[in-house]
């Protein structure tokens, strides 16, 4: 028995039908400039107006609190960039952030510390998981802004959000949250939740790849990253991109139609694949297993490499991703494996499957089907699972 | 970054995987901390290696120049093994992407450890006839390396 089954919804998702069907009039026919002042332009202005407004009201935040951006990377850089520089002309020059954030946001405060900003890393326990008292230890009077992801990429971890932007509202500070992995599985209250700053990505929510978005509380001022013309307001130039933008929204709205049950059924999936994977001899789940994502799984295998467990899992028919060096085409495996304590030998023995409530129990059936053959067979050419099970030192 | 196809069928079906119990020589180079380790066992005829096996810890790349490698050494004289280099390793294999280029010179290390352990073995010194070995990884950046 062969099939094909897309487990890496976390890298990506394929458009949902419905999201196409809303795009499509919005490359042939309304092509106009939502700048312009004639219909085709007016009919453009109305659509990415009525985006906005459908999207603002998800997050229970207000439509000119919404501003469009080219995805995910972009608003992480606008928010933090854009944050710091103005909080810097008061003297703020203090970040804090986490070990384990996506790159987008890691690189972006090392540029910032290359300009004398002063970053804060703070540590994740061995779940995966950041404890609120940490935060709280790391605020300074001169701290600009904390930057914390909502739901980590790799292991799916869910931070306490709620928490961390009522302490950081109480103390004046600019709190931001990368909630990319979060949008789509997560409720998110931008208000209740006191959050200042708020990057999301129409990719990962089934919507098309290019477009993104940052919210940006109003009162909260940030510098602009993008100059050029007076789209959304003079804050983000550059013509809006309405296909890409109407598909994002409708992609939201989509999403959470019927949030709990489609949790609750990605959630029994998951729960088999975490409990049937544990069943391996040596293998681990990444993560804590209740504070984290419903269609994140991650696990390591001692004695094997992810990319080798990739490729064989290819073969097969099933897409996944892997936290090891050697698919990444850098040399160390994933920084957010190691953050969490794991060694490097283990991080790179990793496999993350991410699911949704698309996923079938036959496609669950059939990655407990072929992964535990593959996994023995790399291990039976693995001179390190040959060490591992004599109990000899690595 | 993309496998050839030849890369591709050596490590979906590698060749002389596995370990020979009364090996003449063993050789492992690479490390856990890196992500590769590969080990060769070869068996000697005179001066002609009659098998040669391979176990391999990681990627893609590791498995096949590993597979390929022994291929490539199998029935030649020890002379011959010993210039293998990792370029003909690659060329053999139509190429491998830059960032999996220190796999195939683990291969070719991996084959003159083996070569130097045999030598050892006949209470010979290895370095004049082998070189120097650096028995660890290459092109591994992460400082577990000396």
């Amino acid at each position: 028995m062969s099939r094909f089954v897309y487990a890496d919804n976390a890298a990506t998702t394929p458009v949902s039908p419905l999201v196409l069907e809303a795009m499509l009039p919005w490359f042939r026919e309304g092509y106009g400039n939502a700048s312009s002042i004639y219909s085709k332009g007016r009919e453009s202005k109305a659509a990415l107006d009525k985006a906005r407004d459908s999207i603002a009201a998800i997050f229970n935040a207000k439509s000119n609190e919404i501003f469009f951006t080219s995805g995910g990377s972009e608003a992480d850089n606008w928010a933090i960039r854009g944050a710091a520089i103005n909080q810097a002309k008061r003297g703020k020059k203090h970040i804090i952030t986490s070990k384990f954030e996506h790159h987008a946001v890691l690189h972006t405060v090392e540029a910032l510390a290359k300009q004398g900003f002063e970053i804060s890393y703070l540590e994740v326990n061995s779940d995966g998981l950041i404890k609120l008292e940490d935060v709280a230890a790391a605020l300074r009077e001169d701290t600009a802004l904390v930057t914390i992801m909502y739901a980590n990429n790799e292991i799916g971890t869910v931070a306490p959000i709620a928490e961390i932007g009522a302490l950081c509202r109480s103390k004046g500070v600019l709190f931001h949250t990368d909630a990319v992995q979060a949008t789509g599985h997560i409720a998110i209250d931008v208000k209740a939740q006191n959050i200042d700053l708020l990057s999301v990505s129409a990719h990962k929510l089934k919507g098309p790849k290019g477009v993104g978005l940052l919210y940006v509380r109003n009162g909260v001022r940030i510098e602009n990253l993008i100059e050029g013309g007076a789209q959304e307001r003079g804050r983000r130039a550059g013509t809006e991109n309405i296909a890409g933008i109407v598909g994002f929204a409708k992609a939201i709205e989509l999403a959470y139609e019927g949030l709990e049950e489609k949790n609750a059924k990605t959630l029994a999936l998951r729960n088999r694949l975490i409990d049937e994977i544990g069943k391996i001899e040596r293998s681990h789940l990444n993560g804590d297993r209740e504070q984290r994502l419903p269609g994140n799984v991650n696990f390591s295998f001692e004695g094997i490499e992810g990319e080798s467990l990739l490729l064989m899992l290819d073969m097969k028919g099933v897409c996944a991703s892997s936290g090891s060096a050697c698919t990444s085409g850098s040399l160390d495996p994933s920084h957010v494996l190691l953050s969490i304590g794991l060694s490097h030998e283990t991080a790179h023995g990793s496999l993350r499957l991410t699911i949704d409530e698309e996923t079938t129990d036959e496609d669950i059936d059939y990655i407990l089907e072929i992964l535990p053959p593959i996994v023995n067979r790399l291990r039976e050419m693995s001179p390190l699972w040959e060490r591992i099970i004599k109990g000899e030192s690595l | 970054m993309a496998y050839s196809e030849k890369v591709m069928d050596h490590f979906a079906n590698p060749r002389n995987v596995g370990e020979i119990l009364d090996a003449d020589g063993v050789g492992e180079v690479g490390n856990p901390q890196c992500g590769d380790i590969m080990k060769m066992y070869l068996k000697l005829d005179g001066e002609r290696i009659s098998d040669v096996k391979f176990k391999t810890f990681g990627c893609g790349a590791a498995i096949a120049t590993s597979s390929m490698a022994t291929e490539m050494v199998k029935g030649k004289t020890i002379e011959d093994a010993l210039g293998l280099t990792n370029k003909a390793v690659m060329e053999a294999l139509d190429g491998l992407p830059p960032v999996k280029v220190h796999c195939s010179v683990l291969a070719e290390q991996a084959i003159k450890s083996a070569l130097a352990d045999y030598y050892r073995k006949q209470g010979i010194d290895p370095t004049p006839i082998v070189g120097c070995l650096e028995e660890d990884c290459h092109g591994c950046g992460t400082g577990h390396c000396n």
